[in-house]
């Protein structure tokens, strides 16, 4: 079966490709793109392309939480990567913190194994750093890698000592495999709840320091001098942490880094305004101050910022009924990622087109060594259409995740993911796009 | 618009031309100083003065809250606040109920909310409530049909006490604007720092903060108050002296080496106290830790009017519930 995207505008920047052009998708890969192609010969579905939609390579969210298997009443690998792919994601990398870790091939196999029952988006496991990510012993990497883990974190903890890190680096170097961090100096953390600046303050919440996660993005990118290993530094949140990262780029380590979209949108003012103790402004790291939050806009804009990743982090709505200090770090983001995108980012004029793809698609694409970020031909068709004016508002009750945490609800946007193609069929179309159900 | 935010005011002198008093509370709870107008706190205040002379009657009580059900939900220990309240409760004709949790259903794993839920389905009027975590009651407000009355939340606020320790100060001086209020102890850690820096400043008072740079909240100075770590600085001058308690249970934080090094750098001594104005008062919301903040004979010295606050907390506490039970004919406007 083929399928022929007609007259839409793609943006494909690891192509170089951004203009007019014609896609055209033969099972589950990527036949041509160009320029006005001919309908071919046999089964082929001719899809017009509405005026004004864009087609890009299949979205990655490199950092999410699918929380099977041990926590399905806050998310399941089949509501997670709906809700994935409603918002516009073809892939996503899961977080290892389930119950039980997935420290071992068993796990990882299990998780594959759901994803692809589910035929949604695909999954990629990211497998634990340590044996229970315990922060003692490497868990056994070369399994993890051979079950099909992308990267190794512990996150949801730092890598605990400098010692653990180094050698993680090291020796998941045979496999080419980043070692994601959440970085936080527990020492420092404490019991902060909420970022340490005046708001927090106000409100008699424990502080959570931004130097907490500054200092341990510095020792990851020394590491990754000494090892020439591969860091990433996952939702990365301070300017310090900027600084540190541009830092390691310029001496040419192998330093990544990815920033979710609440970190660029939302400042700790947010703990006050318009609710106070919302837990649904709870989340590690924590909401910063407006200096961090336009770092991370200046680290997206100059190119420092490799990735957006949403840590989308569901809760159940019981977990987040109670004493802020007591609520679970974490909001959901799939679904919210791309419209803030446009109107954080891209209306605002930014960053370009070409440059969100980058973000969302081509770099965490590359850094997890998988398939995607690319439509040239031959490659996997994985593929969003974005419906840059289409405007959605956000009711955290309808959401496709299981979980309805997030800071948005009832923020009005403008730009949707309008289609979701994964091995060349659609999984997903919105109707907050008018003329997305061509895609069906 | 009103030209009372801009300006100092008295708390004699509160009402400007535009804003007239204060004749009750805007919102149907007490959750913090933050969501009081200078108005409505000279309005408590005011109130408190003709609940005060209630207590010197042969009989204390008055039929005022007769019929109306109080809960006061305990979820810490407290001595003063929580006698204070069930006293002023009781002065009012209230019936009252007293749950101290730490002996009831959370160690079972029941939740903030559902053990509220449980008590209001027993149709009180008023929740007092004390809880660890900052916030807890806002989380209430929000669930809850009863009025909250916030008797302490974690860190953030301790309204009552901020009220009955202005209204303390008021007795003594007359009026609260224009004068230096240093306030010394445990600053990160105390919610009666927070509700009293809100209340001063908006009442017009010069507030000096004083304790070690690693108790000092992050940002704070943003409130409005004169930041030091030289307690000289602080009592210089001043016509208050409030003492935050050192909460012993947080020397595992190693914020400062030890109770000796605390006392001799920062404890209040009657050397100290001389460097205030001569009619200084000193202040304490209790409890006391006698040779760590505060010399023996400064707390029970002349110039201490530590047992006056916690006689004034009846009289404050009963002028919250009366205004709050007062309100209810006007929830529209909560």
């Amino acid at each position: 079966m083929k399928r022929l995207l007609k007259g839409g505008r793609v943006v494909d920047p690891a192509n170089g490709i951004d203009g007019a052009y014609d896609v055209l998708i033969d099972g589950d890969r990527i036949a041509r793109v160009e320029k006005n192609l001919p309908t071919p010969d046999g089964e082929v579905q001719v899809i017009d392309v509405p005026k004004g939609f864009v087609v890009v390579p299949g979205l990655v969210d490199m950092h999410v939480h699918l929380r099977e298997p041990g926590q399905e009443h806050k998310e399941t690998i089949a509501t997670g990567t709906r809700s994935a792919v409603a918002g516009g994601f073809t892939a996503v990398a899961c977080m290892p913190n389930t119950s039980p870790i997935n420290d071992n091939a068993g796990i990882t196999e299990f998780i594959l194994k759901k994803a692809a029952d589910a035929g949604l988006a695909r999954v990629y496991p990211i497998g634990a750093v340590s044996r229970g990510s315990n922060g003692e012993f490497l868990a056994d990497i070369a399994e993890l890698h051979a079950a099909g883990c992308a990267a190794i974190s512990d996150d949801g903890r730092p890598v605990a000592t400098a010692l653990l890190m180094r050698r993680a680096l090291e020796y998941a170097s045979m496999f080419d495999m980043p070692v994601i961090d959440h970085c936080e100096d527990p020492s420092l953390k404490a019991d902060g709840v909420a970022h340490e600046g005046f708001h927090a303050s106000a409100l008699g919440l424990p502080g959570l320091p931004g130097a907490a996660e500054t200092v341990m993005v510095q020792r990851d990118v020394t590491l990754a001098g000494l090892t020439k290993g591969r860091v990433h530094i996952a939702h990365m949140s301070t300017r310090g942490s900027l600084r540190a990262v541009q830092d390691g780029k310029a001496q040419g380590f192998n330093v990544t880094c990815e920033v979710a979209p609440h970190h660029f949108t939302l400042t700790d003012a947010s703990l006050e305004k318009p609710l106070q103790f919302d837990t649904n402004c709870k989340m590690n790291p924590p909401l910063r101050e407006q200096a961090d939050v336009d770092a991370m806009l200046r680290g997206i804009v100059d190119g420092s910022v490799d990735a957006i990743a949403t840590d989308h982090a569901p809760h159940h709505a019981d977990e987040k009924a109670v004493e802020f200090d007591r609520a679970p770090f974490g909001i959901v983001g799939l679904e919210t990622c791309v419209p803030i995108v446009f109107e954080k980012l891209v209306h605002p004029g930014h960053i370009t087109l070409a440059r969100a793809v980058e973000l969302l698609s081509v770099n965490p694409a590359r850094i997890l060594r998988r398939p995607g970020g690319s439509l040239a031909a031959g490659a996997v068709a994985d593929i969003t259409v974005l419906a840059p004016e289409a405007s959605t508002t956000i009711v955290a009750s309808r959401l496709a995740s299981k979980s309805k945490n997030t800071p948005f609800g009832g923020w009005t946007f403008r730009g949707v993911a309008a289609a979701t193609i994964v091995g060349g069929r659609t999984v997903f179309t919105n109707p907050d796009a008018p003329g997305a159900a061509v895609f069906a | 618009m009103t030209k009372s935010s801009s300006s100092p005011t008295s708390s004699e002198s509160v009402v400007v031309a535009d804003a007239p008093p204060a004749t009750r509370l805007k919102h149907r709870h007490l959750l913090g100083i933050a969501d009081l107008t200078p108005e409505e706190i000279v309005l408590i205040l005011d109130t408190a003065e003709a609940m005060q002379e209630i207590a010197h009657r042969p009989i204390k009580k008055v039929p005022t809250l007769r019929g109306r059900t109080v809960v006061n939900l305990f979820f810490e220990p407290s001595t003063r606040t929580r006698t204070s309240f069930e006293v002023a409760e009781k002065r009012l004709s209230a019936d009252t109920l007293n749950v101290a949790i730490a002996t009831s259903s959370v160690v079972k794993g029941e939740t903030l909310v559902d053990t509220a839920l449980n008590l209001e389905a027993m149709s009180p009027d008023m929740i007092v409530l004390r809880h660890a975590s900052s916030g807890a009651c806002h989380l209430l407000s929000r669930v809850c049909r009863s009025k909250i009355i916030n008797a302490g939340d974690g860190m953030h606020e301790h309204p009552t006490q901020a009220l009955l320790d202005a209204f303390t100060i008021r007795r003594h001086k007359g009026r609260l604007a224009g004068l230096k209020v240093a306030i010394l102890g445990d600053l990160l850690h105390s919610r009666v720092l927070r509700s009293n820096v809100l209340l001063l400043t908006r009442l017009g008072a010069e507030v000096w903060v004083c304790g070690p740079p690693t108790l000092v909240p992050p940002g704070i100075e943003r409130l409005g108050v004169k930041v030091t770590s030289v307690v000289e600085d602080a009592v210089r001058d001043a016509d208050v002296i409030m003492m935050l308690r050192i909460q012993l249970e947080r020397m595992q934080g190693a914020f400062f080496p030890s109770l000796r090094e605390y006392f001799n750098v920062f404890g209040m001594t009657e050397a100290r106290v001389r460097l205030a104005r001569p009619d200084a008062i000193i202040m304490h919301p209790g409890p006391m830790n006698r040779g760590v903040e505060i010399a023996s004979e400064v707390a029970d010295g002349p110039f201490s009017v530590i047992l006056e606050q916690v006689a004034n907390g009846v009289a404050v506490r009963m002028a919250v519930l009366y205004l709050l039970a007062g309100g209810a004919e006007d929830e529209a406007v909560a």
